[in-house]
């Protein structure tokens, strides 16, 4: 009941931003070639979703975001756990590692434009490229981090070194991969929109770019919509998927 | 020593490889310039003072948006934080509009400001305002509770017991989000340049690509690199030294 009350008052709040929202539109306190009324913006959305237009960029982006994300988890949990096993290969790519991350990931779209042209191959792999980091940090973490004595009982069972992985670190590392698996995904949707926008491919990005560039306030306001929409979805699909696949932790067990 | 030189093996022998490859005609000019003109390149834009001049477009869109972000996130933050019901019930618009990808504002951005500064530092200062409020939400409610009380029973206004007593208890907290939000904004600036805005070393870099100047848009890449890690290693040695000046302070 008291749950319910709370929720009224956080939907009434949120309502009354888009209230807020409406009113500086329709008293136009701000140009309306910039800010459409959110009437505009969701008649425009409609006029998407009922023609059918929105459904081949918002495909396309989705494909990408999720192709590039795809990779970087694959690439960045096997590059981790090679890294996390060895002291010797920790020396040899961590510096290097440490020097790549900060590098702003939309800063290999210009190389990467030159070496793959304009293309899908070329967005996916930005995205697979700037989207690793916190995968791979993450599992160097979470390989590193096993109990000593879980390394004890492997060597007591005689297991190989890939069983030991597998059977052992894997899942004690699971936690931290999906932590770095998340904040990725967020990294993705973004690299995906600039790729687009740099690369004139179909797709979302490029969709509202165009947008702005032919005065189109409220389609570029639909779209932010839609982007926001598709955020906020992958991102609590993740966090669901996560607390299910990790409910056999006892720290999860909560909730 | 032995640690320094096996951290150094990759990279060298990376660029060696890349080196020979290209001496030897097997990787192309067009796109693979070879380290030796990409060195050469980096010293001659360095020398006519154009890489500095990108560099101090970004950084100044970059600080410039993280300011306004720091500044809107400590306000509301600080408010959100001190009462708990306003928070709770802010919290469902809040996480409603921080999954907006930052860079889906461009094209606003673009239509308000046009090409220039303001562009960028607008979806910078964006991208740097949700990780800065939620620092700052977490660190006002972390603040232990006897300390607001003191103030309340001694009196002070509401303006005062924030100066005086919220704002420096959440400090360390509020510091934390500030480094996230400066790496956040260094790479912002450089994406609206390469999305859009021409302008900065993003621009710089595109321009390069475009005009077949391969030897320029790899040592722009590789200055982003290093000042990039640069700023990245300033900001945590402030961090380190200012935090510890902060912990004797409180002990003494």
């Amino acid at each position: 009941m008291r749950r319910a009350a709370w929720m009224l008052a956080s939907l009434a709040f949120l309502a009354s931003v888009v209230l807020a929202w409406k009113l500086v539109a329709d008293a136009r306190l701000v140009n309306p070639m910039f800010l459409p009324g959110p009437g505009p913006a969701f008649a425009t959305l409609k006029g998407w979703i009922v023609s059918g237009e929105l459904w081949e960029p918002l495909g396309k982006t989705v494909w990408r975001m999720f192709a590039g994300w795809f990779a970087a988890s694959l690439l960045g949990v096997l590059l981790g756990a090679a890294i996390a096993s060895s002291a010797r290969a920790r020396a040899f790519f961590a510096p290097t590692a440490e020097f790549l991350r900060p590098l702003p990931a939309s800063a290999v779209l210009p190389p990467a434009a030159l070496l793959l042209g304009l293309s899908d191959t070329m967005i996916v792999s930005v995205i697979a490229f700037g989207a690793i980091w916190p995968i791979l940090l993450g599992a160097i973490h979470g390989f590193k981090a096993i109990d000593p004595r879980l390394v004890e009982v492997a060597r007591m069972l005689r297991f190989s070194p890939l069983e030991r992985v597998l059977k052992f670190q894997l899942p004690n590392a699971l936690p931290e991969i999906f932590a770095g698996m998340r904040v990725s995904l967020a990294l993705s949707l973004i690299l995906t929109v600039v790729a687009e926008m740099l690369s004139s491919q179909p797709g979302l990005g490029h969709m509202v770019l165009v947008a702005a560039r032919s005065f189109r306030s409220a389609d570029i306001f639909a779209g932010i919509f839609v982007l926001g929409v598709l955020g906020f979805l992958t991102n609590s699909l993740m966090q669901h998927l996560e607390a299910y696949l990790l409910r056999w932790r006892p720290a999860h067990s909560g909730g | 020593m032995r640690r320094v030189f096996s951290g150094l093996a990759f990279p060298i022998s990376v660029v060696a490889l890349w080196e020979l490859l290209g001496q030897a005609g097997i990787a192309s000019e067009d796109s693979f310039s070879r380290p030796s003109l990409v060195v050469l390149a980096l010293a001659r834009t360095l020398a006519d003072g154009s890489l500095l001049t990108q560099t101090g477009e970004t950084f100044l869109s970059a600080i410039a948006g993280l300011v306004i972000a720091a500044a809107l996130a400590i306000a509301i933050g600080t408010v959100l934080g001190l009462f708990r019901a306003l928070e709770r019930i802010a919290t469902l618009t809040i996480e409603a509009l921080r999954p907006v990808p930052s860079v889906a504002l461009i094209p606003v951005a673009l239509l308000v400001f046009g090409f220039g500064p303001g562009m960028s530092v607008s979806v910078v200062a964006f991208a740097c305002f949700w990780p800065m409020l939620i620092v700052t939400i977490s660190a006002v409610r972390g603040i232990d509770p006897r300390l607001i009380e003191v103030g309340r029973m001694l009196g002070f206004p509401l303006a005062v017991r924030i100066r005086k007593f919220a704002l420096p208890a959440a400090l360390p907290g509020i510091m934390v989000g500030f480094r996230i939000a400066a790496g956040i904004a260094i790479v912002v600036a450089v994406t609206v340049e390469i999305a859009a805005n021409p302008r900065g070393l993003g621009y710089g870099m595109i321009i390069a690509q475009q005009s077949l100047n391969t030897d320029i848009m790899w040592a722009t890449l590789v200055w982003l690199g290093l000042v990039g890690w640069l700023a990245n290693w300033g900001l945590l040695a402030i961090e380190h030294r200012w935090l510890r000046w902060f912990w004797s302070a409180r002990n003494e």
